[in-house]
């Protein structure tokens, strides 16, 4: 499957939900925020949030350093 | 000085003009933490004409800072100066009649309320849990603030503004405690200047009324990986947030509701405790700082770093062995565990 990730295409392998990509991008541990096709999505819906090929991903995590 | 030479390209900018330069000249900015960020930011504002700088940090300049703490020289860290002062004097070097107040010291909320009144706090700070602290801070005071924060080529930005949008803690629903942070997993200076950059330029906004200007969003970017992202997070507003929300407490400006540093009676050591909110995993901070441990098992993990001995419990606690005392110990805590 093919999505669009903070504008750039990737190819998505193994992450049918928003939750498995933050897994399959090594940043589920991370405080985030994600938004598919321009709509927030909240962490609570994560798990059910599916993916389908197409998709407009943006996810921004949080950092401390600086 | 001549002010209408020195300032003149600044006011040709249609965004800025006289009246805008004007403005600037009058503020008052803070600036929290004087490490990559801070440094860089303090210089910029005081290039801009700014009216007074106060400028806040704990540490000392370090070697290690060089890189890009671009403020600093070899003769600030071989003298262990604290770069507070170290960077008062450069940017006395840089503008003669500048006003700059500098506090060498933790950014705690007195201190913080004794600098003012100000129009604007900005972000430059290495950790969390303090960010909340202003966060809170200016909410309570109806004043903007300007979180900025990077790491590795990554890095990011909002403005906080009371009453219109989500604040930091709104976003953020407790704080990440993932270990990772400019001393274990790096820093590039562009990623520094890039977060800077996005930070003044909200903050001239702010500082000459281009309300309509400003970016309402949050941002993202990695410059190494050329990703970018920027999320209207409007809807992410709680309409009960302690910080923002319709009856606020500001947890973040009690004493309950900071990290404890305290030191433990004949053993040259100092126990740190996190936010009650804090969620450590010893898994994750064993595998970000492989080189470090020592010693794991399921109850602390052990960690040999900068020839101290850092031991972190399951519960969040760590007890610092080779510290000064509990200024060092919680900037070591928060530069390695997080926070």
């Amino acid at each position: 499957m093919q999505i669009t990730l903070n504008g750039q295409l990737q190819n998505i392998e193994n992450s049918k939900t928003v939750a498995d990509l933050l897994e399959e991008l090594q940043i589920a541990h991370k405080k985030t925020v994600v938004e598919r096709n321009g709509t927030i999505v909240i962490e609570e819906f994560h798990e059910r949030e599916g993916l389908m090929d197409g998709d407009r991903i943006e996810i921004i995590h949080f950092v401390g350093g600086g | 000085m001549n002010t209408e030479e020195r300032f003149s390209r600044q006011r040709l900018f249609h965004g800025i003009g006289r009246s805008g330069q004007e403005r600037l000249q009058e503020a008052h900015v803070i600036v929290v933490g004087a490490g990559a960020l801070g440094s860089l930011t303090a210089e910029t504002l005081v290039r801009a004409g700014i009216g007074k700088l106060t400028l806040i940090d704990r540490d000392y300049v370090e070697e290690s800072n060089l890189q890009r703490q671009q403020l600093y020289t070899e003769a600030d860290a071989a003298a262990w100066t604290p770069k507070a002062e170290a960077a008062k004097k450069r940017l006395l070097d840089i503008r003669s009649d500048a006003s700059i107040e500098i506090i060498v010291g933790e950014a705690d909320p007195a201190v913080l309320e004794n600098c003012l009144p100000a129009d604007l706090i900005i972000d430059g700070l290495d950790n969390m849990e303090t960010r909340l602290m202003i966060n809170d801070t200016a909410l309570k005071h109806r004043l903007p603030w300007i979180y900025g924060a990077c790491v590795g080529a990554y890095g990011l930005s909002y403005t906080v503004r009371p009453g219109q949008g989500p604040c930091l803690r709104c976003l953020m629903k407790g704080i990440p405690m993932e270990g990772e942070t400019c001393d274990t997993v790096g820093i590039i200076a562009p990623a520094v200047q890039f977060v800077s950059a996005t930070q003044v330029t909200e903050a001239m906004k702010l500082l000459t009324h281009s309300f309509e200007q400003l970016r309402g969003t949050l941002w993202s970017f990695d410059v190494w990986s050329n990703e970018t992202s920027s999320i209207h997070v409007d809807s992410l507003q709680e309409e009960n947030c302690p910080s923002c929300g319709a009856s606020p407490a500001y947890p973040a400006l009690a004493w309950s509701g900071r990290s404890k540093a305290e030191t433990l009676c004949g053993r040259d050591a100092v126990q740190v405790k996190p936010l009650p909110d804090m969620q450590v995993s010893l898994e994750q901070t064993a595998n970000v700082h492989k080189q470090h441990v020592s010693k794991a098992n399921q109850h602390l993990l052990v960690l040999n770093i900068e020839d101290k001995r850092l031991v972190l419990f399951k519960d969040g606690r760590a007890i610092i062995h080779g510290v000064s005392g509990e200024v060092e110990a919680r900037s070591l805590y928060q530069r390695y565990i997080g926070g």
